[in-house]
């Protein structure tokens, strides 16, 4: 007692409180971070070395070994050489195709689902309310229910299996959740703003241009990267409303992978799934900060 | 002339009626303020005249100009707003500029307007900086600016200073009377705060459930304000009610409910109209025009209190007590020596009191 006593006249507490670096606390959290992290990294870990081996290398049977000879032939082939079906070009035409499908279809809806939101969010017109909720519906109906009448009424407009097709489906089917997200975050921004931009002389096209979009970039590139991802994955669409030409990269992907005849080539299959999931990954890597900002921000209010 | 004329004006927010059949008139170049507790209408009566929201009935003159179908921008009016909304990707200066770029106004024109305003409010060395680089009083200064550049007849302002410290509250709502002072338009000026009302006002308009209680100079107001709620909105502290009877002894007498030794005279008393013997009603005293010591012994009314708590303000001292069983409170110079428990003679004139009728609440 007096003991404790003489040591805290000795060290008069100041200033911030030490801290252990290795606390229980930190070793427990730490320790955990770091077993999950490698969880996830174990599968990529493999995917990379793997198809950077040769067959003969991979037929040893140990995949988590690295590469005792590196070859970038499995990237090549899986790139340029790869069959599917009757065509021997590899990857790179699906590729062409899903960025030929992704650019148009995310910049169609983001485009259209932005000002709706906008609309909802400060334009409060008769009907509002019936048209929001119908468009929430539509967030929550299965994919799978609308599948058939959308090939009768693309093959009615004369664009079931052409590129154009799958741009308007895609489009369609980002609207309600789009819609919801841009309305949700200008609800956020203060209606006060809005009204100095009427009193200001403002019109509905002027004040989203020059008032509400400055300053949304973030939830814009959160529509962005949803809708990058969302459409450059896509497969059920894919492979629905195209034909072997048209075929976007997942598709093809997995008619490669998939393949029945002759030798599995595991290094060109990892090869050809890390290329497709390449374009993903980048946008996640390029906009990582602003995703959790404007995450956050569109969270914020319902 | 009128400036602005309002003419049986409703709304409604779906079956709530927010304004009820509302008559105003602003003359050109006055100062009106209305004033009254959240939720009473005033800034949504602001808003109408804005044209920011849709009427249900009635009509706006601004200028002479029926503008009830008008668009905002086209009322010939400009908003200062309590958030300051000021666009924030844009520098001070096209802050200023977005109107006027709006009505396509020759950049010669622009520059000329910016830099008027700026001259102003001495915001010229601020022109280039983001509003986030600005502090609250800046803003609001940044935001005054946004309406004066438009060279508008009519300044609205919505609770312009309610989000700034005190300090600076109070220099601001002076700057704010000398521009008006200088510029001479006509400014209607929502708020909260019965001081800004009483020192900027040239007419105050008190509102409560959508309906002007009473519109009228801030002296009338705080001298003969027409009901019980004008009253006790009014004044800091707020007016003592003290609940009773009207009698008739020869001259109407005043009897406190609860009983107390004294019974006002209460024949000066302006009434508006004659009482009957009986009638139950408040009186209302202000705590500053109850005076103490000496100075109480010449009021037609005195009388000793015992003191219950007291708060020292400063300049005055604030004094709780009881007259039999009511709350009555009264200003005391600082210096008087009070303590807890003593007593003090206190008076006051009944002929400057308010009195109230019990039920209406409606001044007698």
């Amino acid at each position: 007692m007096t003991n404790s006593q003489n040591n805290s006249s000795v060290v008069d507490p100041r200033g911030p409180k030490p801290r252990k670096i290795m606390s229980r606390r930190n070793i427990i959290l730490y320790g955990t971070l770091l077993v999950v992290a490698i969880y996830y990294l174990i599968p990529l870990y493999v995917m990379i070395v793997t198809s950077l081996k040769g067959m003969p290398e991979i037929r040893l049977g140990n995949i988590f070994s690295p590469p005792v000879e590196v070859t970038f032939e499995p990237w090549i082939k899986a790139w340029a050489q790869a069959c599917t079906g009757l065509n021997c070009d590899g990857l790179s035409r699906g590729f062409w195709n899903s960025v030929k499908i992704t650019i148009p279809s995310v910049f169609v809806s983001i485009a259209i689902a932005s000002i709706n939101g906008y609309a909802l969010a400060n334009w409060r017109f008769k009907g509002a309310n019936l048209f929001f909720t119908i468009l929430i519906f539509g967030a929550f109906i299965p994919y799978q229910i609308m599948i058939y009448p959308l090939v009768i009424l693309l093959r009615d407009l004369g664009i079931y299996t052409k590129l154009p097709g799958l741009i308007l489906i895609h489009s369609i089917f980002g609207m309600p959740i789009l819609t919801l997200l841009f309305r949700n975050y200008f609800t956020t921004i203060p209606e006060e703003l809005f009204k100095a931009a009427r009193v200001d002389g403002a019109k509905f096209w002027g004040i989203y241009f020059r008032v509400m979009m400055p300053m949304s970039l973030p939830i814009f590139v959160v529509a962005i990267i949803m809708q990058v991802t969302g459409i450059w994955n896509d497969f059920l669409f894919g492979v629905i409303y195209t034909k072997p030409d048209t075929y976007p990269m997942t598709v093809q992907l997995n008619n490669i992978v998939n393949s029945v005849q002759g030798v599995k080539e595991y290094n060109v299959n990892m090869a050809a799934t890390l290329l497709t999931g390449l374009v993903p990954l980048t946008v996640y890597f390029v906009s990582g900060k602003l995703f959790v900002k404007g995450i956050t921000a569109g969270a914020v209010k319902g | 002339m009128n400036s602005i004329e309002i003419n049986n004006l409703s709304l409604n927010f779906g079956d709530v009626k927010v304004l009820k059949d509302l008559n105003l008139s602003v003359n050109k170049g006055e100062f009106l303020v209305l004033l009254g507790a959240s939720g009473c209408g005033k800034s949504t009566l602001l808003n109408c005249i804005a044209g920011l929201l849709e009427i249900n009935d009635g009509q706006i003159y601004i200028n002479n100009q029926n503008v009830t179908w008008f668009e905002p921008s086209e009322r010939g009016i400009g908003m200062v707003f309590q958030s300051y909304a000021l666009y924030p990707q844009m520098s001070v200066k096209g802050n200023l500029s977005f109107s006027l770029k709006n009505a396509k106004l020759s950049k010669d024109e622009i520059e000329k307007r910016v830099k008027h305003a700026s001259e102003i409010l001495q915001i010229e060395s601020l022109l280039d900086r983001k509003p986030a680089a600005l502090s609250g009083g800046q803003r609001q200064r940044v935001a005054i600016g946004r309406a004066l550049v438009r060279d508008v007849e009519v300044f609205l302002f919505d609770e312009p200073l309610s989000n700034l410290d005190a300090k600076l509250r109070t220099e601001l709502r002076v700057e704010i009377k000398r521009l008006h002072q200088k510029l001479d338009n006509t400014m209607i000026y929502v708020t909260h705060d019965q001081i800004e009302a009483m020192t900027l006002a040239d007419r105050i308009a008190i509102m409560r459930d959508g309906l002007i209680q009473q519109l009228d100079t801030p002296k009338i107001i705080y001298s003969n304000p027409v009901n019980k709620y004008v009253a006790g909105f009014i004044g800091s502290p707020g007016m003592n009610f003290l609940k009773g009877k009207i009698l008739q002894d020869g001259k109407p007498i005043f009897k406190l409910e609860g009983g107390w030794c004294e019974s006002p005279d209460l024949s000066n008393y302006k009434f508006q109209e004659t009482i009957k013997v009986e009638k139950e009603v408040w009186l209302g005293i202000r705590p500053e025009s109850v005076v103490v010591g000496g100075e109480a012994e010449n009021m037609p009314v005195n009388f000793n209190l015992e003191i219950e708590v007291f708060e020292p303000m400063g300049a005055d001292t604030l004094v709780w007590s009881q007259i039999g069983g009511q709350e009555f409170r009264f200003m005391v110079d600082v210096n008087t020596s009070i303590n807890v428990g003593g007593t003090l003679t206190v008076g006051f004139d009944p002929a400057h009191a308010s009195i109230f009728d019990l039920e209406s609440e409606e001044r007698l």
